[in-house]
């Protein structure tokens, strides 16, 4: 099969969209089929093989942060340049609401469209306003995915429709063969995630953590991400602050290491979240998780039989069950069991059968994806092609 | 006066192009259905097939290969008024037939049982998806028939109202992702 994928963000920025993408892209090419990826990237930026340029990404204000988007002339020439070119079967784009490479692509094709909705933003006044020109591009996509059941409620709820919910991929073996590092063993709590980005919930462990010392001083916190270390720990007592421990940007194989090696994994993430990636990481490694019972975590952690959850943003509930796993090593084994069990669904084997699984039903029978020559002027006083 | 008559030729062309971009999107669209139902009708057909030959294959006991060949049966045959029911009572059917793993585990342990049960689950979980993708063309294009411009112009011309198709597709649970016992 030739699969064409479009990448919204920047290539060399990394993003959980952008590493979702491409596991998948190097999953489909292990089973033998072509793919290409049409990503934003500077052009001196080394790409893999099956990825093409569709030239920088411009930082615009857009959403109440800067985001680098892809517009413009230029931009959608490349698009329909990889369009003609590429031949494909099916085009899987992600985002495709987001005003950059997604919506470009959806614009510019026609024919056997899938699409991921992997963010569940709420719908934003520029979206509103914009409904009418998304509108038509959108009702193009032939297939919608979404990344949870909670990303497909709101998804249903802004545009409309129906999506099927298929899960992020993990590669499941690669973090259950990671060695352990001792140094990182006995009496561990880890956490993961950008130090002074509040949504991802360290100022709320920071306040559970002298109740969990005080219980057990024994224990110490792993910290890995980027971020200021001084303003983290500010609000902890003087004498408490080394038994916080902070590694810095990890490399995928310390990140394995580190999610083999804590005895409990701890994400208190406040929101902003629809899927969770990171839990399947942990379950995957083995490592009992506690995380806020954000919809989207719930889900993951099978509403709180492969994991456990607390009230978000509890301080107080997240160190009484913090204390509570940490003294009992048995739910902890039974919970790395059953965690272990539960991500096998996970896995790129079976996340990947069902994306194809898609494909498969959009584009059986179906003509090729095709540039849409009705968007552009002179294609508009022709007559309809399919 | 031949300003106004400018203006006028202006406004006039401008509500062609429209009209004519909304009956293209129209014509898309509906393009679009019948796609889907194509693609919807080869997967229930698959899994009416895969049932069937589950049914007669002799791996099950006589009395859930008599109720699974019936309802399959009866969902190949099925009339298009009838049809919704019949595929869900196949579901149904399917259901009862593979309730628990241990039957799952009993027709994947005899001879080529283990390629059926993947075909079979393939099926249960392909339906569900094309049926998803064809209801969610038929909210699109219904979406944009209901407009009164056009409904009082007729942009649509002959081409039906379209549809959903509602049914049942429920997988047999220890078919789906979920339920599947670990390898």
């Amino acid at each position: 099969m030739r699969i064409g994928i479009v990448c919204p963000y920047s290539w060399d920025v990394p993003g959980g969209v952008q590493f979702h993408i491409r596991d998948l892209a190097e999953h489909l090419i292990g089973l033998g089929h072509h793919v290409s990826v049409l990503a934003p990237a500077d052009d001196e930026t080394p790409l893999p093989p099956y990825v093409v340029s569709a030239g920088r990404a411009v930082p615009v204000p857009y959403n109440g942060s800067v985001a680098r988007l892809n517009f413009g002339v230029l931009s959608a020439a490349r698009v329909r340049r990889w369009l003609h070119d590429g031949g494909f079967d099916v085009v899987h784009i992600h985002e495709p609401s987001s005003p950059s490479l997604g919506l470009l692509a959806c614009w510019a094709a026609q024919g056997p469209i899938v699409a991921t909705f992997h963010t569940s933003n709420p719908r934003s006044r520029a979206m509103i306003a914009a409904y009418p020109i998304l509108q038509p591009a959108l009702e193009k996509i032939r297939a919608r995915i979404a990344v949870s059941e909670y990303a497909r409620r709101t998804l249903v709820e802004h545009l409309g429709g129906d999506a099927v919910v298929i899960p992020n991929g993990v590669d499941v073996d690669f973090f259950a063969r990671a060695e352990p590092r001792p140094e990182w063993q006995g009496g561990t709590i880890g956490f993961m995630g950008r130090i002074d980005e509040p949504r991802k919930g360290l100022p709320v462990l920071m306040r559970a953590l002298p109740a969990i010392l005080r219980a057990r001083p024994d224990t110490r916190l792993l910290v890995a991400g980027r971020g200021d270390t001084e303003e983290a720990v500010a609000t902890l007592p003087e004498h408490m602050r080394g038994r916080v421990e902070f590694l810095g940007m990890v490399s995928d194989q310390d990140k394995a290491r580190l999610l083999r090696s804590v005895d409990l994994y701890v994400a208190p993430n406040t929101g902003g979240e629809s899927f969770g990636i990171i839990l399947v990481e942990a379950m995957s490694a083995g490592a009992p998780v506690l995380a806020s019972d954000l919809d989207a975590f719930a889900q993951v952690l099978a509403q709180g039989t492969a994991g456990e959850l607390f009230a978000n943003e509890d301080a107080d509930a997240l160190a009484t069950a913090a204390l509570r796993l940490l003294a009992d090593p048995e739910r902890r084994a039974a919970l790395s069991e059953r965690g272990r069990a539960h991500v096998r669904r996970f896995d790129w084997s079976s996340v990947g059968a069902d994306i194809l699984a898609v494909y498969e039903t959009v584009a059986d029978g179906a003509a090729r994806v095709a540039t849409d020559e009705r968007t552009r002027l002179r294609g508009f006083f022709g007559p309809t092609r399919r | 006066m031949t300003t106004t008559i400018i203006w006028i030729a202006v406004a006039l062309v401008a509500v062609g192009l429209y009209l004519s971009w909304t009956a293209g999107r129209l014509d898309r669209l509906h393009a679009r259905i019948d796609a889907a139902r194509a693609a919807l009708d080869a997967q229930l057909l698959r899994r009416a097939s895969v049932a069937q030959e589950l049914a007669t294959a002799g791996v099950l006991d006589p009395a859930a290969s008599i109720v699974l060949y019936e309802s399959a049966h009866a969902a190949r045959q099925a009339e298009p008024e009838q049809r919704e029911v019949a595929e869900s009572e196949l579901s149904q059917a399917l259901r009862a037939v593979f309730a628990d793993a241990e039957a799952v585990a009993e027709v994947g342990a005899a001879p080529g049982g283990t390629a059926a049960i993947g075909e079979l689950t393939q099926a249960v979980r392909r339906v569900p998806m094309a049926r998803r993708f064809h209801n969610d063309a038929v909210r699109a294009a219904r979406a944009v028939r209901e407009h009164r411009v056009v409904r009082w112009l007729r942009l649509a011309g002959h081409a039906p109202f379209p549809l959903a198709f509602e049914m049942d597709d429920e997988p047999p649970a220890p078919l789906t992702a979920e339920g599947a016992p670990a390898p």
